[in-house]
């Protein structure tokens, strides 16, 4: 296999040479951190007056976490490290969850982001003279924008739709030959089922290959992609408070994200008791900022669960890999008494070939009990006209989730297209039990 | 001889129903016998249609779930005791019947079965035998 390196210098540094930068940028970092209010007042309180009382990479735990809410707090200058005259950019969160957060980017911020995302998409094999379709959403959603700004540094021929607009989606990738999309897994499913309505087949493209992310999926649902499509697809990750995508990202070997480590201190800590976790542990993922001017952030809580994976990545990258995201520590939902994650549901769900392109979860109260209601969409060309294999396929849903998360699920089968579509982050949860 | 059923997965959701035979309606395929199997919140409509090829075509292209199933007509005496005779050379003979239902209309002054079998070779071979008429593609064109 060729592996091509966008800076091999960076990316295959050695342990203790990578160690020796993160500290020196850590400690930058704190300087930085310490012009804002919010660091200043909790820094001092932990006792760091200056970034000289920062001396080894392990001084790193004196170091409070940062929450989310703190950044709600912070909004919208707390955190602010740099004077507005250097700011070239401003991204929010939508704030549909409350308080909007805020990241500012300086010129130098933007231009490292994008450097990481280049050296995510030659990672994955990608590179000049291949078609790029950025299905992500553009604007304040950093899905978008950070692959754009990757891709054209690299020099890919960029088509920036954005997120939605199906029947167009499916027309340019035709049209112009697109070789790689950017997207939501949910999102490229949906694509996927309404390539027949749009008058064209899987043969009709040439897609090779598709960076998925933005929202929790299984293992499974990146398979089913891939052997739709008949591409290759690489799990991406990142989030707003980080940049947004360029974080974490597969190499052409799949198997597992390479954290860029000069860029982001990696901790996996117990959620609740706050101890660092070993490898192949699954915790909370934790986040330093190495390099960045006009956000610095400091141990921020991602609120993320997943592990790092043990031992070296035959490509040569010395930065280590993290799994897939399991889940959020705030997605839990308790189901009679039971502790269940959604991302459970949909490794059971997307197994089963039977099963479509969609999916919905969905509780409500039933009495004093609660009632889990999983919807899926049944996949087409399964369908062989048999109400009683109808029947079947129901129950055996039934089965397999039962054996999966010990709750008793009510399984509904739906008529492709029929549960509602996402185009950006997909919302599979729908839980009515606290209205009632 | 088979004929090919246009089988359609609905959600028992108003105006599916409705949809479907509009949209084959307006494409000019006629439909000649239906029936409707229902599950709690799904169903199966089992149609035999003039084109079903062209049918299930038209369906796909608007996402409907469809698909093509091999059945069996068989012309029955619209008697008292008629399907009873019908069912008896089954029974006999160990064919096991999925499901039936009846066509609207007739061309001769005999009713018209639809069946589905297991093994529709099997049964054809003996409803050949016991000289029950199998109704043909043709004659569904015809009616």
């Amino acid at each position: 296999m060729v592996i091509n390196y966008w800076d091999k210098e960076h990316e295959t540094l050695d342990k203790q040479a990578l160690k020796k930068l993160q500290l020196r940028r850590l400690k930058d970092t704190v300087e930085a951190a310490l012009k804002t209010p919010f660091y200043k007042s909790r820094l001092c309180k932990a006792g760091i007056k200056s970034c000289d009382d920062i001396t080894c990479i392990e001084d790193l735990k004196k170091i409070p976490f940062t929450t989310k809410d703190d950044l709600r707090e912070c909004y919208p200058q707390g955190l602010l490290a740099v004077g507005l005259e250097g700011v070239v950019r401003i991204h929010t969160s939508s704030g549909t969850t409350g308080t909007p957060t805020v990241i500012y980017h300086t010129r130098e911020d933007i231009n490292r982001w994008t450097d990481l995302v280049a050296r995510c998409i030659i990672a994955t094999g990608v590179n000049q003279g291949d078609i790029f379709q950025n299905m992500m959403s553009y604007g304040m959603f950093t899905g978008g924008l950070g692959l754009h700004y990757g891709a054209e540094r690299v020099g890919l021929t960029v088509i920036p739709i954005g997120s939605g607009n199906t029947k167009r989606q499916i027309q340019l990738m035709h049209d112009f030959k697109t070789t790689l999309v950017h997207a939501t897994p949910s999102y490229l499913l949906h694509i996927y089922s309404k390539l027949e309505e749009s008058g064209f087949s899987i043969k009709d493209l040439v897609l090779k290959k598709a960076y998925l992310g933005a929202e929790p999926y299984s293992e499974n649902t990146r398979k089913k992609i891939e052997e739709l499509f008949a591409i290759d697809a690489y799990n991406s990750y990142g989030l707003s408070e980080m940049n947004g995508p360029g974080v974490a990202f597969e190499c052409l070997y799949k198997c597992g994200m390479h954290v860029w480590e000069d860029a982001y201190l990696l901790e996996v800590i117990d959620p609740k008791t706050a101890v660092e976790l070993g490898a192949d542990k699954e915790g909370e993922i934790v986040f330093t900022t190495l390099t960045r001017e006009a956000t610095p952030l400091l141990r921020y809580r991602t609120r993320d669960l997943a592990f790092i994976y043990k031992g070296e990545c035959k490509c040569q990258r010395s930065h280590r890999r993290l799994s897939r995201i399991t889940g959020r520590t705030d997605d839990m939902l308790i189901v009679n008494g039971v502790n269940l994650y959604p991302s459970q549901i949909e490794e059971v769900i997307m197994r089963i070939p039977e099963v479509g392109t969609n999916y919905q979860i969905y509780l409500e109260k039933e009495g004093s009990l609660d009632k889990l209601v999983v919807k899926v969409e049944i996949y087409s060309k399964m369908f062989k006209g048999d109400l009683a294999e109808l029947d079947n396929l129901r129950d055996r849903i039934k089965d397999e989730l039962r054996a999966a998360v010990i709750i008793n699920p009510v399984v509904e089968l739906h008529e492709p297209g029929n549960l509602p579509v996402f185009e950006g982050k997909a919302k599979r949860v729908l839980d009515m039990r606290q209205k009632l | 001889m088979k004929l090919t059923q246009v089988s359609v997965f609905l959600e028992n959701k108003k105006g599916r129903l409705f949809e479907v035979c509009s949209l084959l309606g307006k494409n000019k395929i006629n439909i000649r016998a239906l029936s409707v199997a229902e599950s709690e919140e799904f169903g199966v409509l089992r149609l035999v249609v003039n084109k079903p090829q062209e049918a299930v075509r038209i369906l796909k292209k608007r996402s409907f779930v469809a698909s093509l199933t091999d059945i069996v007509a068989v012309e029955v005496e619209d008697k008292p005791g008629g399907l009873a005779s019908i069912l008896k050379i089954f029974d006999k003979s160990n064919i096991n019947v999925e499901y039936m239902y009846g066509f609207v209309e007739k061309f001769s002054d005999k009713a018209i079965l639809v069946f589905r079998f297991d093994d529709p070779d099997k049964a054809i071979g003996i409803l050949t035998r016991n000289k029950v008429n199998i109704v043909g593609k043709k004659d569904v064109l015809s009616l």
